[in-house]
């Protein structure tokens, strides 16, 4: 088991130098630099702006720049935003809460809603049920987040009133941000209301977000159990007597979870890329709507600060659910 | 039989408890909700130059010692109740307001009212590269102060008693009184710096703003609200409103929708396409100005055919912009022929501005040596400006306005930044651009976007450079008398139309919506937000 471990986690080390090569080419590959983004429609006297590039550090060669970053990182330094000059990792701190809180709750409503609806569509293979989920899961995947998002927020809040439009709870409640997890703080502050508040916002960034791997997992679901209710031991359980809804749920649900929770785990990925356009719609405080503003002002410390501590939660989730795996079944560690 | 309903109780559920989370509950009738466009870089109006900050921090907690008239460009008294400019026009000696209070907070609490000190503090702090508080934030410039070129024009600053000081100037420079209005004098309080240095804490006086302005800062929580409240000791009376939240909306959809549903009062911004249902809209009000910009397509008087005159005022005359109005401005703007808009003073409505005539325009290029035409690379904007809302279509129209007198322009763009990069280094034949005013002062478009200097820095994209106009220009800037400084601009207007180094396209109207229960809000000529005397009644509002 430790020689898996340690094989694993030997393959993060050079997948996080990737990751800065990654994030710095980019960044830096994308035309434009800081300093003309200062200037606007303005002219810039050329020696002025050779001072703020020296200032920002970007008048030394690229390799002199990534090499400077990559110490830079090695010591726990990550910079400092070129926009508001405050650290990186000061930023990313007070808006990640708000896109765990975020991705939490797309995932609590993506698995409680898309397992039963896989469950539903094996069970009743071929019915109308099954159809209608496996119809309704793949519209749900092609959908464009973008779309989909505004689609509900002009159903939902303008034309039924029903929910916010956007926000994370309203301006009334001035809850003090102790843990950045506005549900918990909306508790904590004992501000009657708070917490409604800040569950009504919830509700269509969480449907937006979670709508994608609602549709993965629904269909990741269908399949496995449809592999799973062909089984042997399933079909023995039956001649027992055992109760139907038994037999779904212990001895065929059980087994057809094992490739869903790495669905599941795969999600992670994708549920923070999805946050960066959902955030911006929702004007969500989180990581993804601050990267995007990185992007366009090239604050270039914040995009690639930010894309690796995304990059990280998304590797240590990954690892850990590879070792979760390896734990479960014992053919992968020995693999 | 196993009835698994679990999917419809989850639908069931989910429907209850949108139906249930509803709307929150109705806010206080005297908080004023504003959508804003996005986050503001900081809260100390000399570091920064976006107008999204300033609206954030100036605007509601500063003031400078002079400012503009909301919805207009005159400069009126402020912190200085009346100035006096020296003949020569070198030194302006303004006389401060008795009685201003600035600001408290948590950690600070002031003992003394605003004073010279202050005036001195904040400019030197600008000014003098070794005023220990010129680095005291790490990789703070002071961005405006120098694109302003401040440090060329002001030689010094003299506290002559507590409440009187004078700006000595290197020149005589007649928009000095239009330049101290602007968003980076903002005075700021020296004996709240001097308290945080002392405490240890310099970087806080500059991220938890104490000033002299109707709001007072109440808290940030980043990318999400700002959270003003009412200062009762404000020297022009309190604001009317208790509260002010800005709502940081990025998204111009997502504005509107908040408008519509009540969530917010007053929207930043609203995309053009989203104008004609806002007007539809019994509960909201579309309020609109006319810009303080430009939109135009400079030609490179550097480069051929385009430094020869003809060949430029051919174009002119073969550029529908009637059509382009309607078309690309969906009929919200008008028409220009001057540099500048006609908001302005100085403004010459006695230039005759280049008709549409394409017979005309082919004989000005036969005479230019071009009868058959020539190609051309037409440089196009990649983004929405305010003064030019569609580029591409506007250059697809001049494309096919050009065909008609032989001349064949291939549409070029590149990224926004790098548009802007290259467009400085002259690589542009023709190229569309344009300019939003910063200070109402004439002097703010003809020597950034016309002047000979302007060429080195790259804001005047045509690198136009006429001796007799920069001669104009100049010289307007030397005169003290508004009167007089006005027939020099006049007079430049004239020079530049003739030499037509642009086609001045449009002057862009800008839109405000607003709920109907707000009162009192008036839209700025420079395109902030001013809440001070605008109250608002009833209506839930989220952030």
């Amino acid at each position: 088991m430790l020689g898996f471990i340690l094989r694993r986690v030997s393959l993060v080390i050079p997948t996080f130098f990737g990751v800065t090569l990654l994030a710095f080419s980019l960044i830096h590959l994308i035309p434009g630099d800081p300093v003309e983004t200062l200037s606007g429609e303005r002219g810039m006297d050329p020696a002025r702006r050779e001072r703020l590039l020296h200032e920002f550090g970007l008048d030394r060669p690229l390799p002199v720049q990534y090499a400077d970053y990559v110490w830079q990182v090695l010591h726990g330094d990550l910079g400092t935003s070129l926009t508001t000059h405050e650290p990186v990792m000061k930023e990313f701190l007070i808006l990640f809460p708000a896109t765990i809180e975020l991705a939490l709750c797309a995932m609590l409503l993506s698995v409680l809603v898309g397992l039963p609806a896989g469950v539903l569509a094996a069970v009743k293979r071929n019915s109308v049920a099954d159809y209608a989920v496996m119809g309704v899961s793949l519209t749900g995947y092609s959908m464009p987040i973008f779309w989909w998002a505004l689609l509900l927020i002009l159903f939902f809040s303008v034309q039924l009133g029903w929910t916010p439009v956007s926000g994370r709870i309203a301006v009334e409640f001035d809850v003090p941000a102790t843990t950045g997890f506005l549900l918990i703080d909306a508790i904590r502050s004992g501000e009657p209301g708070a917490l409604r508040s800040a569950l009504s916002h919830l509700i269509l960034p969480s449907i937006a977000l979670g709508t994608i791997p609602l549709a993965v997992i629904a269909r990741m679901t269908r399949s496995s159990m449809l592999e799973v209710l062909r089984e042997d031991y399933v079909r023995t359980a039956r001649a027992k007597g055992v109760s139907r809804l038994r037999v779904i749920v212990v001895h065929a649900l059980r087994n057809a979870l094992i490739p869903v929770i790495t669905v599941i785990g795969l999600q992670v990925g994708l549920l923070l890329s999805g946050a960066i356009l959902t955030e911006t719609i929702f004007s969500w405080p989180g990581v993804g709507n601050w990267l995007i503003h990185g992007v366009l002002s090239r604050d270039y410390p914040v995009v690639q600060g930010g894309i690796l501590l995304v990059a990280t939660i998304v590797i240590t989730v990954n690892l850990v659910v590879d070792l979760l795996y390896g734990v479960v079944n014992p053919r992968i560690r020995h693999g | 039989m196993i009835r698994i309903s679990a999917p419809r109780a989850l639908i069931a559920a989910a429907m209850l408890a949108a139906g249930t989370l509803a709307m929150a509950p109705a806010q206080a009738a005297s908080t004023l909700v504003f959508c804003s466009e996005g986050s503001p870089e900081g809260f100390q109006p000399q570091f920064f130059s976006t107008g999204t900050t300033f609206d954030a921090a100036s605007v509601p907690m500063f003031n400078r010692l002079v400012e503009f008239e909301i919805g207009t460009t005159n400069v009126i008294p402020a912190l200085a109740e009346k100035w006096d400019i020296a003949p020569d026009g070198k030194a302006y000696t303004f006389h401060l307001r008795h009685g201003v209070k600035f600001h408290s907070n948590a950690v600070f609490t002031p003992t003394r009212d605003f004073n010279a000190d202050d005036v001195l503090f904040s400019w030197n702090r600008m000014a003098d590269a070794n005023n220990p508080w010129h680095k005291v934030t790490a990789g703070q410039t002071f961005a405006y102060y120098e694109d302003m070129a401040m440090k060329d024009i002001v030689d010094h600053v003299e506290k002559i008693d507590p409440y009187t000081v004078k700006f000595v100037l290197k020149r005589p420079e007649a928009p000095f009184i239009a330049d101290m209005a602007m968003d980076f004098a903002s005075i700021l309080s020296a004996e709240y710096f001097d308290s945080m240095m002392k405490k240890g804490t310099p970087n806080a006086a500059d991220a938890n703003p104490i000033g002299t302005g109707p709001w007072q800062f109440s808290g940030y929580q980043k990318d999400a609200t700002i959270r003003y409240k009412a200062f009762d000791k404000h020297w022009k009376g309190r604001p009317k409103a208790d509260n002010l939240v800005y709502s940081i909306t990025k998204d111009a959809t997502a504005r509107f929708a908040k408008l519509k549903t009540g969530e917010c009062h007053v929207m930043a911004f609203p995309k053009p396409a989203d104008l004609e249902a806002m007007r539809k809209d019994p509960a909201l009000e579309v309020l609109q100005k006319e810009g303080l910009n430009v939109g135009y397509i400079a030609f490179n008087t550097e480069k051929k055919p385009f430094d020869n005159k003809l060949v430029r005022q051919a174009l002119n005359m073969a550029t529908n912009k009637e059509e382009i109005l309607k078309a690309v401005y969906q009929g919200n703007g008008q028409v220009a022929k001057n540099p500048i808009p006609p908001i302005l003073w100085s403004y010459n409505n006695n230039v005759k501005d280049y008709p549409y005539d394409v017979a005309k325009a082919k004989a000005l290029l036969a005479q230019a040596g071009y009868p058959n035409g020539f190609e051309v690379d037409l440089w196009y904007l990649p983004v929405t400006r305010p003064y030019n809302p569609d580029g591409k279509r506007m250059a697809e129209m001049i494309q096919a306005d050009w065909e008609k007198v032989g001349v064949k322009a291939k549409l070029i763009t590149y990224e926004w930044a790098e548009y802007r990069k290259r467009s400085k280094t002259g690589e542009q034949s023709v190229m569309m651009f344009g300019w939003s005013g910063d200070n109402g002062d004439p002097d703010n478009f003809f020597v950034p976007l016309l002047g000979c200097e302007a060429v080195k820095g790259g804001g005047n994209v045509a690198r136009w450079c006429n001796k007799e106009f920069n001669d104009l220009v100049q010289k307007a800037a030397q005169t003290p008398k508004q009167a007089d400084r006005a027939k020099l601009y006049e007079q430049a207007q004239v020079i530049a139309k003739e030499e037509a180094p642009w086609i001045t396209v449009a002057h862009s109207i800008r839109f405000t919506p607003v709920r109907k229960e707000v009162k009192g809000f008036k839209m700025d000529a420079t395109a902030h937000h001013y809440f001070k005397d605008v109250s608002v009644s009833g209506k839930g509002a989220d952030q």
